[in-house]
């Protein structure tokens, strides 16, 4: 039987494993990715079964492991760079956005960086400071890269295998909170035949008020949308997936039908995700909109004590008060 | 104490060849006053010559191993308190006692230490509440105490971030003329050798080296970064960096607390009186795990642990006391008592370390606030207001 009942991390292993099994060009590259296999252990076993050419356990340089993967990918190899915790990506902010994002502009498209930089990110598991940031906006502001994130085994399965297998280089974001959450992955469908990386999906489909979420707060919204089903209430929870290139077709579509949207994300709310897509689905929408795009995001604080993060972070009850007040308009 | 005069350099070399230590201890060029076994050398050369020594009463090295055996018994605490989930994380010094408390015991009062996340016995040193450290780790707050008035910085975690912060904070020192005699200020960076690998501790070295910072780099080479040996990050010994950056780098005995001390007393005081950075690489050994969250049996061997047991720091400072008759049996059962004191006592204050109030997150966001800010709040203290008497 092709559909096998997996963990997101194991999701990940799985299709890290695949990409590494179909192109001799992937390289993975990060620290303690190899013997350790990883810290979450995303990486668990495949330096053992692909060696270490294939799956490189690097110096600690962050700056090293983007920048070197650079040269690699300009060789003709498809670097697949593991960054420990979103916290530790700042020493290689600087390759990231001034490098890897501009090297196709730069050599009028004669330069591909095919490059994967895989980021746990988020919030939720009791850490010390700088192990729970969303860093989604800073990359998504930059033009060049593109930014995805998966929300369940399935999707991440799939998605960082079409992640590697693109030409763009791609911040790929795994809700660290989800790895260890269970659901149902067809390992066999081809990939050519998979629902394409850069395009949101409905996850519930609903009638009353339209919830758009990414990455580790779908769940959340899914949970949200089945509290509020009991209250008589059918929200459509719309799965983002891509942050940039933001696909926000089947928002508009959603929005149009329900005249009421929440944005959620854990970042901060200041120039977060959430004011793109409230903007762009106030312009598309805004005859069908009973009440104003509202957002529901971290606080505009650094990423506070773990002992708090329960209240900073949005939860069911802070998405169905957002959605209580689009009814209150 | 060596001066750090070139001629006398060579000379010392020429009196006591390194071939004959090195020998002696089976490292290249370890600095080492004390010996696994418990024997005294009474004077170490470094690589360039310098010869180090310590001249201690009886009664300071009792100190020292009163501070061993109390950093160890608390570290091991707190990593009992994280088994029990009352810390979410710990990061143990298990190991690098004599590290800590050799360099931290070689500061003076005046000095500005720098530390990672694993630096409890330095903190020891510098007389902050042990407790400090727990509060982050536990997840209740970011690192409580006030760097300036203990000379410890804040905790980094970031690896090599801090060695810049020293770097600059030393600057300033020179800048505001604070060095140049006995009483100058100098100032120390911890890392591991797994943060010499960062672009922040290349650009540190550089910095400090054209700006003649007075500056002590102290790498704690415990062998390891998480999984990762040495041999992932450097080719060369790391002390002998320093030479192409353009200051000296010396490799000491990191389980020697007495070497430790004397190395460090020595850079610490070059610094100070104006004569420039250097590096020392504390040879040392992580006993236990990176962090709680950590599995080292996924890539180090039994037999390696085993090895550098036979180093340890507390066992071969407890042979030289026995061995000189400094002190007799009892001094022993009143240090483990003690040291087993401050650990029930250091528990029950963790457990009784209160979960901040919510709102408090807020707090200290910007010196003057903002008022965009002081709306959150307001909106975040309803918010939670409406729950009052629900379950939530
Ligand atoms: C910039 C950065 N990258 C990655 C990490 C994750 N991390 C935490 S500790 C560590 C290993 C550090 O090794 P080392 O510098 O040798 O110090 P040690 O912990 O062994 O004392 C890593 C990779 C981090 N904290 N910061």
């Amino acid at each position: 039987m092709a559909t096998e009942t997996l963990t997101l991390g194991k999701a990940l292993n799985t299709g890290l494993r695949r990409a590494l099994e179909n192109d001799p060009k992937v390289v993975i590259m990060g620290e303690d990715v190899g013997k350790l296999g990883g810290v979450f252990r995303i990486t668990d076993g495949l330096q053992k079964d692909f060696g270490d050419q294939r799956v490189i356990d690097t110096p600690l340089a962050e700056s090293g492991i983007i920048g070197t993967a650079v040269g690699l990918a300009i060789r003709g190899f498809r670097p697949v760079c593991e960054i420990q915790f979103d916290g530790f990506v700042y020493p290689a902010y600087d390759q990231i956005v001034s490098q890897v994002a501009k090297m196709h502009y730069r050599s009028q498209g004669k330069v591909r960086i095919p490059m994967v930089i895989r980021i746990p990110y988020g919030g939720g598991i009791g850490a010390v400071e700088h192990h729970s940031e969303s860093p989604e906006a800073y990359f998504a502001h930059t033009a060049g890269l593109k930014v995805v994130t998966c929300a369940n085994p399935q999707d991440a399965y799939v998605m960082i295998q079409q992640a590697i297998a693109s030409d763009d280089p791609i911040v790929f974001l795994e809700p660290k909170r989800r790895y260890w959450e269970k659901g149902p992955v067809d390992l066999d469908a081809p990939l050519a035949d998979a629902y394409p990386l850069h395009s949101a999906r409905v996850a519930r489909p609903g009638t009353d008020a339209t919830v758009l979420a990414y990455g580790p707060m779908v769940r959340t919204a899914l949970d949200a949308a089945t509290a509020a089903a009991e209250d008589g209430r059918e929200l459509e929870v719309i799965d983002l997936r891509t942050l940039s290139p933001l696909d926000l077709t089947a928002a508009y579509e959603s929005v149009k039908r329900t005249g009421r949207c929440v944005v959620v994300h854990e970042a901060p709310g200041n120039l977060g995700l959430g004011s793109e897509v409230a903007a762009r689905i106030t312009e598309e929408c805004f005859y069908s909109l009973e009440s104003p795009v509202l957002r529901v995001t971290g606080f505009d604080i650094p990423y506070p004590a773990a002992r708090v993060e329960e209240e900073y972070l949005p939860d069911l009850d802070r998405v169905l008060d957002a959605v209580d007040r689009t009814f209150g308009w | 104490m060596a001066k750090g005069d070139p001629g006398a350099a060579t000379r010392s070399k020429r009196a006591a060849p390194r071939t004959r230590r090195a020998a002696a201890t089976g490292e290249p060029e370890l600095v080492q006053l004390l010996t696994p076994e418990g024997e005294r050398i009474e004077t170490a050369l470094g690589p360039d010559g310098t010869e180090y020594r310590v001249d201690f009463t009886d009664d300071e090295y009792r100190g020292l191993y009163r501070d061993l055996v109390l950093v160890r018994k608390l570290d091991a605490e707190a990593t009992a308190l994280q088994r029990q989930g009352e810390l979410g994380l710990w990061a143990s010094l298990l190991g690098q006692e004599a590290a800590q408390v050799g360099s931290g015991r070689a500061l003076r009062a005046q000095d500005m230490a720098f530390p990672t996340y694993r630096e409890h016995g330095v903190l020891y040193c510098r007389g902050i509440d042990p407790i400090m450290p727990l509060g982050l780790f536990r997840g209740v707050d970011q690192g409580g105490w006030d760097p300036n008035e203990f000379k410890f910085n804040m905790y980094t975690i970031v690896i090599g971030a801090q060695t810049l912060h020293a770097t600059g904070y030393a600057m300033g020192v020179a800048m505001d003329g604070k060095t140049g005699g006995e009483d100058g200020e100098a100032v120390i960076a911890y890392f591991g050798d797994g943060a010499t690998s960062q672009g922040d501790v290349n650009e540190a070295f550089v910095w400090a080296s054209v700006f003649n910072a007075p500056l002590v780099f102290f790498c704690q080479n415990n062998q390891y970064a998480i999984s990762e040996p040495l041999e992932r990050q450097t080719r060369v010994p790391l002390y002998r960096r320093a030479g192409g950056f353009g200051f000296p780098g010396v490799r000491v005995d990191g389980n020697d607390v007495l070497a430790s001390y004397a190395v460090t007393r020595h850079a610490l005081d070059t610094a100070r009186n104006g004569q420039g950075p250097s590096l020392i690489e504390a040879y040392t050994y992580r006993m236990g795990a990176h962090t709680t969250s950590d599995d080292p049996t996924r890539y180090r061997i039994a037999s390696e642990v085993e090895a550098w047991q036979a180093k340890d720091p507390i066992a071969r400072m407890k042979a030289f006391l026995l061995k000189q008759q400094i002190v007799d049996e009892s001094f022993f059962a009143e240090v483990d008592e003690q040291a087993r004191t401050e650990s029930v006592h250091l528990r029950e204050r963790v457990l009784n370390m209160p979960d901040p109030q919510p709102v408090s997150m807020f707090d200290h966001v910007y010196p003057h606030g903002s008022a965009e800010l002081d709306e959150q709040r307001a909106r975040f203290s309803q918010y939670m207001e409406s729950f009052e008497g629900s379950a939530h």
